[in-house]
């Protein structure tokens, strides 16, 4: 086997990453599968390291799966939430953070409306970021437990076909969804006015939600993801979530595998020629 | 660092001799076969393990269990990297609770792998006995940890570098003795 070198010292995107540091990453995060498994879900590797959730924007699920994955890591982790902070009172980002930088954290994970937000911490903070959403942008640790699932789902669909990483993008749900390996559903956002592109969630449901009968005509072995929350019978029809095919809660679990990976191979130390 | 090649010390069929008498005196040290699993560390460990299963299988018809350990996560030294070092999969698909776990390893060498090991084993439950079994003893030790069954103790100076060749791996069974160029 191929020994690889992760040489980042931030997560900000996927578009920064190249196909070997992808690669690193899932092969790390396989390798922390088996780790969520044991009775003792608990490796030493990070003792002594801090990690600060940084969150300005609700997402329960992201933050406690970053939580799990820092606390089985054996990093001491803290929860900021923006509601109940300075930011409140009128701090703007940058001083919230120097003021978290004050306590010598390694790694912060930032949840954040705006867009590049991440990146605008590393051109002042000294531990390593994560990005875990920013706004429109990117929210990398979702899109690596997306391949992580369909990695080790069926072989048959194994990197070759992600390999052409062209899309075609149809409005025609039947026409998309013929002879897929990979359904994958997301959420109608309505806290980002996803509501407002659409005339209603009825007709939504009718021309888009993924039923048995839509779901039939991809391949026989093909797998249904959702990031969560599922808004059940909107772009989900209940008996498909909950079917065989879906493996939404594996994407679940997925996640923290590859958080663990992430927050292990970054390991919270800039290094200044890398800059 | 450059090396170059010091010793050869053992070719193939010395290898596998002392391969066959690491097996007999696992089996000799545990009378109840049935109670023993193999775990070998990743990477050679595991080979060695793998080699001293089908041993035992050839030797008294047994199929002991074998499971890999990788102890990455376990190694006292992950602050010293400049890199995180990969990691690499564990799976113990047998329960360890109460068995006779004999751990294998191609070099022993300060102990701090094993140290890893023993911790990373603990967390996975309690064995009855844990044993160790190395292939190479080269001496240098850190820490109070003696290896069970040895193929070859071999004194060795702390610039050398043992290096066991596999089969399954390099090709080629051999352990050479390697110092750094321009000694």
């Amino acid at each position: 086997m191929k020994e690889r070198t992760f040489r980042q010292d931030h997560l900000l995107g996927i578009e920064h990453l190249s196909v070997d540091d992808i690669e690193t990453i899932l092969e790390t995060a396989e390798a922390f599968i088996e780790v969520s498994s044991r009775d003792v879900k608990k490796v030493p590797a990070l003792k002594g390291k801090t990690v600060v959730n940084l969150f300005f924007e609700n997402s329960t699920r992201t933050r406690s799966s970053f939580e799990i994955a820092a606390k089985r890591l054996s990093a001491d982790l803290i929860n900021f939430n923006s509601s109940v902070s300075s930011l409140k009172k009128g701090e703007t980002l940058k001083d919230t953070v120097l003021t978290l930088e004050a306590m010598n954290p390694h790694i912060i994970v930032i949840r954040h409306s705006a867009s590049g937000s991440p990146h605008y911490l590393t051109t002042f903070a000294r531990s390593s970021i994560v990005n875990a959403g920013d706004g429109f942008h990117e929210h990398p640790t979702q899109a690596l437990l997306d391949a992580l699932t369909i990695q080790i789902g069926p072989p048959s669909l194994v990197p070759v076909e992600f390999e052409k990483l062209g899309a075609t993008v149809s409005y025609d749900m039947r026409g998309g969804v013929k002879n897929a390996d990979v359904v994958m559903m997301l959420r109608v956002q309505a806290e980002r006015g996803a509501s407002n592109y659409f005339p209603s969630i009825r007709e939504y449901r009718n021309r888009f939600a993924i039923s048995r009968e839509l779901f039939a005509l991809a391949s026989k072995r093909a797998i249904l993801m959702h990031p969560g929350p599922i808004n059940r019978d909107v772009e989900i029809e209940t008996s498909m979530a909950d079917s065989e095919q879906s493996v939404i809660l594996q994407q679940v679990t997925n996640g923290i595998a590859v958080r663990m990976a992430v927050l292990y191979l970054l390991k919270g130390e800039v290094h200044e020629t890398l800059n | 660092m450059e090396e170059k090649i010091k010793a050869k010390i053992m070719d193939d069929k010395k290898m596998k001799r002392a391969l066959q008498r690491l097996a007999i005196e696992i089996l000799e040290h545990n009378r109840e076969a049935e109670k023993l699993a193999l775990i070998g560390i990743q990477t050679r460990g595991v080979h060695i393990a793998r080699r001293i299963q089908g041993l035992v299988k050839e030797l008294e018809g047994v199929d002991i269990p074998l499971g890999i350990l990788d102890i990455t996560m376990f190694r006292d030294d992950l602050h010293m990297h400049e890199h995180q070092p990969a990691v690499k999969k564990t799976r113990i698909d047998f329960p360890i609770e109460d068995r006779d776990i004999v751990l294998i390893d191609d070099v022993v060498f300060t102990g701090r792998t094993i140290r890893a090991a023993m911790d990373s084993i603990f967390e996975l439950g309690r064995p009855a006995t844990l044993q160790l079994a190395a292939f190479i003893d080269r001496g240098h030790r850190e820490l109070p940890i003696c290896p069970d069954f040895k193929g070859k103790y071999l004194p060795t100076s702390r610039r050398e570098r043992v290096k066991v060749m596999l089969q399954e791996i390099d090709g080629k069974d051999q352990v050479l003795i390697m110092e750094p160029k321009g000694f």
